[in-house]
């Protein structure tokens, strides 16, 4: 019985997951790609060593199938990811319905898995960033994800302990410190990435991350209200309106 | 009769059961993995590391790749 509403839930995760990478994949093509084209006119006219041969995939398709199989396998995986990790949170991180939880639950990997790693690491358009570090850029990148998921997690357990001595309101502005302290020492140690070139358009660069912040608030907000809808009539099979229309025929049968 | 009217402002939201994490855990670490494998293929195969040879995974999710935030070349 339980086993099928993880199923349940985590196949729902998946399909509002499909259902974000949709709409983030329309940011994302309608912000998103006049930016990288821009950079992409950048780097050809200030290209020294950049091999230019047969292009193995063509920019038609990278802005196109290319980008919609990233947006969507990303927004899928996610979403699986959330699914399970709402699995974990029902009922355990305070007095929230399904959709509640949802929401919430979307706003913290909003935060820990992009946000967070975005402040001390931001997305680059192309020509930004020397191809001999990418080993290194790669590493630190997925380090403070996977930090900034962990303290997160550790966040909100902490909270949840802290809740019967101290009451919710000030457990959650301790636990939230705790966040923000241990994340400040994370940034503070961790080493810098800055491989702008000289002349890069300020403006572009700039566009370009808002672009980017879009793309991911689109993803988890609708990722939220979708998979709370649909995990709402997983957990909740006898849908309210229903049951209430059945008490109100019972009652006054001519209403209706 | 009097319990029932001590606590008219308990009308909370209904918060759903939680699931044991013995049931969740099997899902957890099978699916966990298998979307991992699904995020690594769209943001770090053919960049720093790679498990198929050549550069038709990166110039693929090329553009999602810098959109999304991960590093690339």
């Amino acid at each position: 019985m339980n086993s099928a509403i993880v199923r349940n839930l985590l196949v729902r995760g998946m399909l509002a997951g499909l259902a974000a990478g949709l709409l983030a994949l329309v940011v994302a093509y309608f912000l998103g790609e006049p930016r990288v084209d821009s950079a992409i006119g950048y780097e050809e006219a200030h290209s020294h060593a950049h091999e230019h041969g047969v292009e193995a995939v063509s920019r038609t398709m990278q802005s196109t199938g290319g980008l919609a199989t990233g947006v969507l396998v990303y927004g899928v995986a996610f979403g699986g990811i959330a699914a399970l990790a709402y699995c974990f949170a029902l009922g355990r991180i305070g007095r929230f319905g399904p959709r509640a939880s949802a929401l919430l639950l979307s706003v913290a990997g909003l935060l820990a898995v992009y946000v967070v790693p975005f402040l001390k690491y931001p997305a680059n358009p192309p020509s930004v960033g020397d191809p001999d570090t990418i080993g290194k850029r790669t590493t630190l990148y997925f380090l403070m994800m996977v930090l900034s998921v962990l303290l997160a997690v550790a966040t909100v357990i902490l909270g949840k302990r802290l809740a019967p001595r101290l009451g919710n309101w000030n457990a959650t502005i301790a636990a939230g410190a705790f966040f923000v302290l241990t994340i400040g020492l994370a940034y503070a140690f961790l080493p810098a990435v800055n491989e702008v070139p000289k002349d890069f358009s300020g403006t572009l660069l700039w566009q370009f991350r808002l672009a980017a912040l879009a793309i991911q608030l689109t993803l988890w907000t609708a990722f939220g209200l979708v998979f709370g809808f649909l995990a709402e009539r997983v957990l909740a099979p006898k849908p309210a309106a229903a049951g209430g229309q059945e008490v109100t025929a019972g009652a006054t049968p001519v209403a209706r | 009769m009097a319990q029932s009217v001590a606590q008219p402002t308990a009308t909370p939201t209904a918060v759903p059961a939680k699931l044991p994490i013995g049931t969740i855990a099997p899902w957890a670490v099978f699916f966990g993995i298998l979307m991992l494998v699904l995020l690594y293929f769209v943001g770090a195969e053919q960049g720093a590391t790679a498990v198929v040879s050549g550069e038709n995974v990166h110039e693929w999710v090329h553009d999602a790749r810098h959109l999304l935030g991960f590093p690339c070349h």
